[in-house]
């Protein structure tokens, strides 16, 4: 699969939103060509009626009644806040994509 | 060539649950910045989601009252994306097996005039899914602040096919949509508060044509105007691609509604890759039909519907139940009110003219104050349905006319008095004291010995002058039975 | 210093001790912190220690002791914590550099079971940068070395925690395991190490890394202590879905019992080639000493061991991509001063915050979920999920227990695989499909090397059946007693 799909780099980094330098690009390109190519005897296995695992120990209706306890204060909530202004957590110009 | 639009819309709605969808610190809207957090809201390392059994029954029973399917099992799924109102930069979601699928809507559109009934039909829905909201930005100059007290929230999105072709019926759909909501106790449906908000998918095809035109999503119609005049404009400037044959993309526009119009957010090309996967920290919902039934049980009846049965079973004219019948509280005043009152029709008038014009005063007043922030409804208002339905009573028995009822009203309304205390309060016991009227009626005979002489002479209608004169004389507080009936002793 | 020293004690001999007025929490949290100044700047097992908070938590436990308050066994005794573990106002780095500002303002469930139980919180142990290695190589703030042989590595990525006990800078301490990450450096370092059965400990509060895989497990010298350890911090937390409501048995009462001999399985595929000799020879002598106990050995099959690591891999880094995208520095990790809008807050400070194996196992993961590879990665790894559980399932039918090598070799030196991930990946090839079945899993030590280096057997038990792995294992511990052997430091 990573012979005739080669991983791209440049959009994988932009999914996961790390900026990579070119040297970094190089590396992760080769080392997980490489690990791709490791995984190959999945992409060989016989799956058909398998049912996928999500969990170890699958349960049902794990949930709570809607009791609304006291939460956090603003300037708890903001405490580890890189930069905030009127109790709000600051970001710079958000500029749609 | 004539074009036609086809309409699907995504509406999200917030439950009105006290807690979080995935965590038990408060909902709310209107509170200090930040103070509705705890670790889970704001996606600190190490916080877990926990599902709130509430916002799943409310959803099944959106999904009952909607006719949709409901799933025997759903699951949760992460949606992954970056984006600053996003703690965890990613939404827990419903990808593959939602609460909810298919189900319809009824809409009306608008008749030739407001007396009439348009024609009614069924808005077909996709799916109904439930997830948790995003926080709220606000944008400055030059950067822009997040509070994070809507995060998390639970909040319902309702999936339409493409099934709608004019900004009139997307206004039915949502107002028959927004109204269904709020009957069954789901969400108070506020725009204002972002309770209620809407994104719309809009293509355009000549008419007769059958394969769809290209799709383009409209964000950001948040207002009931903004849905309105936001699909207009798309309708127009995609109707007006074509006629020019300038290439309509596949894109994301946003609705712009100080300047009114939409402008291009994102295209098909930068449309995000959401990595759906189903959400390893929570386990799936199992619902089993006694669960299913129980909610049934709690169902209430559906807008139209009840307005069909008020025109069926109490006579009440389409004007009367329309003003009715987009009100569940009014309803549940009407109908407790009418259930002790002589005249369901009187009763019917009285709610929808005189309750309906008080309240709005009051809530109009209200906004100035700063004291109470909740609206006053019908069953909260100073007039209980026992108190109108004595104030009709009294009418309907004769011992209070119209017009010193509807004098009396508005005290009743601000005082909180009831009719009966009013009146004594007053000293309006009314005239019925057969010696007094006796002489009154006497005097006005003599006062108009013409109009006296045209009824002796065969003329019903004269006799009114006299009980005109009679009514002014007693400032309208004597009994009309009991005015008539001796005016006609006196002549005859 | 004297082997009768406190910090050569085990927990349940300080246990015994503090109960007997021999010594005070004080006294041992103040020998704690002495050796912790003497050897950790050598070994580099903590990242941060609470002197002041451990010493007031001591002083408190002596105050309870003394008005006959005394909450629990392991009241006044010092535990040590992976760094990936909240304790409200205290940092939590995960080693990485992106959380260097950050303290928790909350609890890990854990945490609060540690408090309630009287334990005396002593700091934060290194680690791989948010659990992501073997080593240990992979910490922000410089690795983590083997008390036994400082060239080499601790194992990991719980390898702080590993360390920590075994140059005896605390005797109990806190790891998590997602897909041997306290085994196997429990191995390398001469320990007891055990992952529970997924859901028997709260996750509440661990920074995640694979939600479907972490688990949190005890350190100790013993399995007496692990047992100690264990059930003072099991037990099911409604803030974690998939929590395990079951009844906690007292874990290290049920070892007082006499246990009947059961059957042990070795799986035929664990035994092959690749294998170190020297961890062959002890892991051969360890299975030699339970047939002499009288259990029975059986040689069982678990076909889908080979499809572990990929699956793994899969599925850790498919969960891990999502679970670290709230590293973003917005509301609470550093933020590149380089940014100049939101979209270069998240690049260039995930870019500048994370190190190169987290970097590489974000990338990996976005990778595998992104649009068109899903079905051909997370989903068929899911599904090649579902064979390894099975293999266990159908082995469980037939034995007690499974027994293997818990690493394929003794601790390797500094970069000798840090440059290849997938032979580093590899080094955790026998526990991997522990937490991918769910199952609990333990690493005894059984010897040394002749250079002096720990080996580890690891014995994997049904699920929830922590008390009959802890007995099993126990009985070949009692015998022997190899992690009461202290480096020489």
């Amino acid at each position: 699969m990573s012979e005739d799909a080669p991983m791209d780099i440049d959009y994988v980094a932009n999914l996961a939103r790390i900026e990579l330098s070119d040297e970094e690009k190089t590396t992760y390109q080769r080392q997980l060509g490489d690990v791709l190519k490791y995984f190959e005897k999945l992409q060989e296995l016989e799956v058909d009626g398998v049912e996928p695992t999500a969990h170890a120990f699958p349960r049902h209706n794990v949930w709570d009644q809607d009791e609304s306890k006291q939460g956090f204060s603003a300037s708890e909530a903001l405490k580890n806040a890189p930069q905030s202004r009127q109790d709000q957590v600051v970001v710079p110009k958000v500029i749609e994509e | 060539m004539e074009y036609e639009a086809v309409i699907g819309l995504e509406v999200h709605v917030q439950l009105n649950t006290r807690s979080k969808m995935f965590t038990r610190v408060g909902t709310g809207f209107g509170q200090p910045p930040n103070t509705l957090t705890d670790p889970v809201v704001l996606g600190l390392p190490g916080a877990l989601p926990v599902m709130n059994r509430d916002a799943i029954e409310k959803s099944i029973k959106v999904g009952l009252l909607l006719g949709c399917k409901i799933a025997e099992v759903c699951k949760w799924d992460r949606k992954n994306y970056f984006y600053p109102d996003m703690p965890k930069n990613y939404q827990i979601s419903q990808f593959d097996q939602p609460i909810c699928e298919g189900g319809e809507v009824e809409i009306e559109m608008p008749g030739e005039n407001p007396a009439k009934m348009g024609t009614h039909r069924m808005v077909e829905l996709t799916r109904v899914h439930l997830e948790e909201d995003v926080g709220k930005l606000t944008h400055y100059e030059h950067d822009s602040l997040v509070d994070y007290n809507r995060a998390g929230s639970p909040l319902l999105e309702i999936v339409s096919e493409p099934d709608m072709h004019n900004p009139e019926e997307v206004f039915a759909y949502l107002t028959s949509l927004r109204n269904s909501l709020v009957a069954a106790g789901i969400s108070a449906c506020d725009m204002e508060k972002g309770q209620l908000r809407c994104d719309a998918n809009i293509s355009v095809r000549p008419k007769g044509e059958t394969t769809l035109g290209t799709k383009v999503e409209i964000k950001n119609l948040n207002t009931i105007s903004g849905v309105r005049n936001g699909v207009e404009y798309e309708i127009r400037r995609q109707v007006r691609a074509m006629e020019e044959g300038t290439e309509i993309i596949q894109e994301t526009r946003r609705w712009n509604p100080e300047q009114k119009y939409t402008t291009p957010m994102r295209t098909k090309e930068m449309a995000h890759d959401y990595r759906y996967f189903p959400d390893p920290d929570l386990m799936p919902v199992k619902i089993d039909e006694a669960w299913i039934d129980r909610v049934a049980k709690e169902l209430p009846e559906k807008p139209f519907d009840k307005q069909r049965r008020y025109q069926e079973e109490m006579n009440l004219p389409y004007s009367i139940t329309s003003s009715l019948c987009g009100d569940h509280l009014l309803c549940a005043y009407f109908e407790e009110a009418t259930a002790l009152a002589k005249s369901p029709t009187k009763m019917a008038n009285w709610v929808v003219n005189d309750l309906l014009r008080e309240l709005s005063q009051a809530n109009k007043m209200d906004e100035f104050s700063e004291e109470s922030n909740e609206a006053m409804t019908p069953l909260s208002c100073p007039v209980s349905p026992q108190s109108l339905a004595e104030l009709i009573n009294l009418i309907e028995d004769g011992k209070l006319t119209n017009n010193v009822a509807k004098e009396l009203f508005p005290e009743m309304f601000t005082s909180g008095k009831t009719v009966v205390d009013l009146i004594k309060e007053k000293g309006l016991d009314q005239k019925s004291d057969d010696g007094e009227i006796q002489v009154i009626c006497a005097d006005a005979i003599a006062n108009d010995s013409d109009a006296a002489e045209k009824f002796r002479g065969g003329k019903e209608g004269a006799i009114n002058a006299l009980k005109g004169a009679v009514m002014k004389a007693t400032r309208g507080q004597a009994n009309p039975k009991v005015v008539d009936e001796t005016l006609r002793r006196l002549l005859s | 210093m004297s082997q009768d020293s406190p910090i050569f004690k085990t927990a349940t001999e300080l246990s015994a001790d503090l109960t007997a007025g021999k010594i005070s929490s004080v006294e041992l949290t103040q020998a704690m912190i002495e050796r912790v100044e003497k050897v950790d700047e050598k070994v580099h097992a903590f990242l941060h220690l609470d002197q002041e908070d451990a010493l007031a938590q001591a002083k408190a436990s002596d105050e309870r002791r003394s008005k006959g308050e005394c909450l629990s066994p392991l009241d006044g005794i010092p535990v040590g914590l992976k760094d990936v573990i909240s304790v409200k106002d205290q940092p939590l780095t995960a080693a990485s550099k992106i959380l260097e500002n950050y303290r928790s303002p909350y609890d890990a469930t854990v945490t609060v079971k540690l408090k309630q139980a009287g334990a005396v919180i002593a700091g934060r142990l290194n680690l791989d940068e948010f659990a992501m290695g073997s080593s240990t190589e992979n910490s922000a703030y410089g690795p983590t070395r083997n008390p036994w042989d400082l060239e080499r590595v601790p194992g990991g990525s719980s390898g702080g925690s590993s360390a920590a006990v075994a140059a005896r800078e605390v005797p109990l301490s806190l790891g998590s395991d997602t897909g041997g990450s306290i085994r196997q450096p429990a191995s390398l370092c001469g320990v007891v190490g055990m992952k529970p059965t997924y859901g028997m400990v709260s996750r509440y509060g661990l920074a995640a890394f694979a939600s479907s895989l972490d688990q949190i497990g005890p350190f100790s010298t013993t399995v007496e202590d692990a047992a100690l350890l264990l059930e003072t911090i099991s037990g099911h937390d409604p803030l974690d879905s998939t929590s395990f409501p079951k009844e906690i048995p007292s874990y290290s009462g049920e070892l007082k019992k006499p246990a009947q001999p059961g059957v042990i399985g070795l799986p035929k595929e664990f035994f092959g080639p690749g294998m170190d000799d020297e961890v062959r020879a002890r892991v051969e002598q360890t299975i030699e000493h339970y047939r002499s106990l009288g259990y029975q050995t059986k040689e069982v099959s678990l076909p889908s061991t080979d499809l572990s690591i990929p699956v793994y891999y899969v599925i850790a880094t498919a969960e891990a991509s999502s679970n670290l995208a709230r590293y973003d520095g917005i509301r609470y990790t550093s933020r590149s001063n380089r940014a100049q809008n939101a979209i270069d807050v998240y690049a260039k400070s995930r870019g500048e915050g994370f190190g190169s194996e987290v970097k590489r196992r974000c990338l990996l993961g976005a990778y595998g979920l992104s649009s068109g590879y899903y079905d051909a990665y997370y989903l068929r790894a899911q599904k090649a999920r579902t064979l390894i559980r099975q293999d266990f399932e159908r082995v469980f039918k037939e034995v007690d227990a499974v027994l293997t090598p818990t690493a394929p070799t003794p601790a390797f030196k500094f970069g000798e695989k840090s440059e290849d991930p997938i032979s580093m990946y590899l080094s955790d090839i026998f526990t991997i499909s522990t937490n991918l079945a769910g199952l609990p899993g333990i690493s005894v030590p059984c010897g040394f090397t002749r250079s002096g280096l720990p080996v580890g057997m690891q014995l994997i038990g049904q699920a929830f059946e922590e008390s009959s792995l802890l007995n099993i294992a126990h009985a070949y511990d009692r015998d022997h007693l190899h992690g009461r052997q202290a480096p020489n430091l």
